[in-house]
């Protein structure tokens, strides 16, 4: 047939063009191959495009969505942007938004966001709207990958650990009192079913990447109570993973510890505000709030987002923000969507760009601008390498 | 056992961000490549399904392996697996690798659902029978012993509890599907006490439902029934030896070991494998398997996790590809390759499907 004899036709032409790279042909669809010099022809059929919703948030989010796009475009991406635009701090605060943005995210499954600043003052509501996010979609599992990047060296190289924290209750559970005037009581709350539902998101984590060892964290010396039940609800759940190694310590020593040796951890697991403080740290380690990305997992959604998340609010309109967070956490977005390929190519080209170390933002030393980056990371796309 | 008695808690399913997490084991014989197939259609189907791969080595003594893939259902809740093979020249401490599964994880209903597929012939015709077989004690309580030298006792339990839970699946099984009668199949004129039990357990749970006839059949005269006139029976219950037989009996009336896909299901697991759980030694690794009843599994996995659309995607595919008689398997009288036949179904699901992903 002339399908068959095209099909044998391009493969050998690929296998010509790429050595041993393609494999056995018979449980391989009819494709054309992706040409080396032009970036925008995918090997790929996608049937129809993956629909995210895209939430650009406060701050620089706007600007580093805009990367995100445009690189998206430059490769030719099935993915479609449903775009909701929210934000408490700008006079935009409605409940109909939020709800609209609760209905895009269920439709969708997947969102890309920026951080929703939260205003400092006290308006009436104490959850902001960023934890009522995570509370309505059951957001309770935030990953943040914590990698050193090639070609830039930190006081830490060759860093690579994941850091697991339960989002939706621990301190950040929005409820305080005014019982005696001039006395606040907040609470943190601490649930059996929570922990076991973190504990065993890390543990499953942690067998999926191949890791060997999960790390609890808290301070059960003094909260003997709330913590000490995480704990023992992290050593239940460990009790099935025979193969990982469970170990446990207090907040303080890891902190100290991750600033003098951080090569001992591997995988760690906590509850919200130790999370929150662990996650910038670590981020710090490695470059800073630009380079580290983060995703957010419920039963059924996942959030992709930056790791450490500020608004960076000073950066604004000055085109000086790192979109690398936001790029690679958009290429993770493409590996949760089944678009590997795609995926493959946009971290790629970030890292490249990186290694290459002629195109840098102010935050990594350099003297670029985001568009600068973005458009060095468009220029990147493509070159695959052959192993 | 260690294992069995050391898990306190029931922990939350793997799912995470639409994420299903399943245990593979991939088996022995064609069981690898089968396996490997279904997880191809998955990813080109946009499946959201990840598999853990716990690789089980027959060959070994020790029962580490075992244990590993038993803990990995245990997190997971649901897997699917290829068939283990079992040595007969080990000794009898040596467990069947498939049966300590079953029994740890006290899998105890084995359903096996055989439907006349269009465009596979057959001898008999419109055969729509549900088989259900208890998986967890019977012939296979794997008590065995040498009381007097040259004399072997085997002893078959039945148990009151396991007979009524059997009864109970089968039954709501039934009113689920709006099946008309349950036929329990015994040989209770010889083993009065204890396939007696059997019979009274069904009796006791059938008051219960007045809605569903029930009635019940000797085995032999269930198999001689079988061969001559199928159509007869609707949904059957039986313990265990008795299921195997019937089970195997009523795979072959519809066309044989490759179209069967089978599911064991416990109160808190799930497993899914073929129907008549054959290893297949003979054909593996010759692309001639029949994958039909590996994807009809992996279908009833994907019902059983509530992802509907994709398993009546998949489903449809499998039967329109049955329709092509070119593209049959050697067992069922084809000259198609196990290859052949995958691709046209992800071509047919590529067509017919929601949002498929292939790669060069």
């Amino acid at each position: 047939m002339a399908v068959a004899s095209l099909r044998r036709s391009v493969l050998s032409l690929n296998r010509t063009l790429r050595g041993s790279w393609c494999q056995a042909p018979d449980l391989r669809p009819v494709c054309v191959s992706a040409c080396q010099r032009t970036p925008e022809r995918s090997s790929v059929h996608a049937r129809n495009t993956f629909k995210v919703t895209m939430v650009p948030g406060d701050g620089v989010g706007p600007e580093l969505m805009r990367a995100v796009r445009e690189v998206f475009k430059a490769a030719d991406v099935p993915v479609e942007f449903e775009e909701i635009h929210i934000s408490e701090v700008h006079n935009m605060a409605s409940e109909e938004k939020l709800d609209q943005l609760f209905t895009s995210v269920r439709n969708n499954g997947v969102a890309i966001k920026g951080k929703i600043n939260n205003p400092m003052a006290y308006k009436g509501d104490l959850a902001s709207y960023e934890m009522k996010l995570r509370r309505k979609l059951d957001l309770f599992a935030n990953v943040v990958h914590v990698t050193s990047l090639p070609g830039y060296s930190t006081r830490h190289n060759s860093l690579d650990l994941v850091i697991i924290r339960e989002q939706t209750e621990g301190e950040y559970s929005s409820l305080e009192h005014e019982s005696v005037k001039g006395v606040i009581e907040s609470l943190k709350i601490i649930t059996r079913e929570k922990s076991h539902r973190i504990a065993k998101f890390a543990f499953d984590y942690a067998t999926k990447k191949g890791r060997s060892k999960v790390t609890a964290v808290h301070k059960a010396n003094i909260m003997k109570l709330g913590d000490g039940l995480f704990l023992q609800s992290c050593a239940e759940v460990a009790k099935l993973y025979p193969k990982i190694k469970f170990e446990n310590i207090i907040i303080d020593n890891c902190c100290m510890q991750l600033v003098r040796n951080p090569y001992q951890f591997d995988v760690l697991v906590m509850p919200n505000l130790y999370g929150n403080i662990i996650d910038n740290l670590a981020a710090g380690l490695v470059g800073g709030a630009g380079v580290v990305p983060g995703e957010s997992y419920s039963d059924e959604y996942a959030v992709f987002e930056t790791g450490a998340r500020h608004p960076f609010a000073q950066a604004v309109g000055r085109n000086i923000a790192n979109p690398t967070a936001m790029l690679l956490s958009a290429a993770n977005m493409l590996r949760h969507l089944n678009l590997d390929y795609h995926s493959n190519m946009v971290s790629e080209a970030v890292k490249r760009v990186i290694k290459q170390g002629k195109v840098r933002t102010k935050d990594l030393g350099g003297y670029c601008t985001t568009e600068d980056f973005v458009r060095a990371v468009v220029n990147n796309l493509g070159h695959q390498s052959v192993y | 056992f260690l294992i069995n008695r050391t898990c306190v808690f029931q922990p939350p399913p793997a799912k995470y961000g639409g994420q299903h997490t399943v245990t593979l084991i991939p088996g022995d014989g064609i069981g690898p490549e089968l396996l490997n197939h279904v997880r191809e259609v998955f990813r080109f189907s946009c499946v959201p399904v990840d598999f853990e791969v716990v690789n089980v080595n027959s060959s070994r003594a020790d029962e580490d392996d075992i244990n590993n893939a038993i803990t990995a259902i245990r997190r997971n809740g649901v897997a699917l697996k290829g068939n283990i093979e079992t040595n007969h020249t080990m000794p009898p401490s040596f467990k069947s690798r498939n049966n300590l599964m079953r029994t740890s994880l006290d899998l105890y209903a084995n359903m096996m659902h055989c439907q006349s597929l269009p465009g596979v012939q057959t001898r008999h015709k419109n055969i729509d029978i549900i088989i259900i077989r208890e998986n967890t004690e019977g012939e296979y309580s794997s008590l065995e012993h040498e009381s007097v030298s040259g004399v072997v006792e085997s002893l078959k339990i039945i148990t009151r509890l396991n007979s009524l839970r059997i009864a109970d699946y089968a039954f709501r099984l039934a009113r689920e599907k709006g099946r008309r009668r349950v036929t329990a199949v015994h040989k209770a004129n010889i083993m009065k006490l204890g396939d007696g039990l059997f019979l009274q357990c069904c009796r006791e749970v059938a008051s219960g439902y007045p809605d569903i006839t029930f009635d019940s059949m000797i085995v032999d005269n269930t198999t001689m029934q079988l061969v001559c006139k199928p159509q007869q029976f609707d949904v059957m219950v039986m313990p265990n030896l008795y299921g195997n037989v019937v089970s195997n009996v009523c795979a072959g009336l519809v066309g044989g070991p490759g179209l069967v896909p089978g599911a064991n299901y416990g109160r808190d697991y799930a497993m899914f494998e073929t129907a008549t759980r054959n290893t297949g030694k003979s054909i593996a690794n010759k692309n001639i398997a029949n994958p039909t009843a590996m994807l009809l599994a992996s279908c009833l996995l994907l019902d059983h996790l509530k992802l509907h659309e994709y398993a009546t995607t998949i489903r449809n595919a499998i039967l329109t590809t049955m329709n092509e008689t070119r593209l049959h398997t050697p067992d069922i009288g084809g000259q198609g390759t196990t290859s052949e036949v995958v691709q046209s179904i992800m071509n047919i699901i590529q067509k017919t499907g929601p949002r498929t992903v292939a790669y060069y």
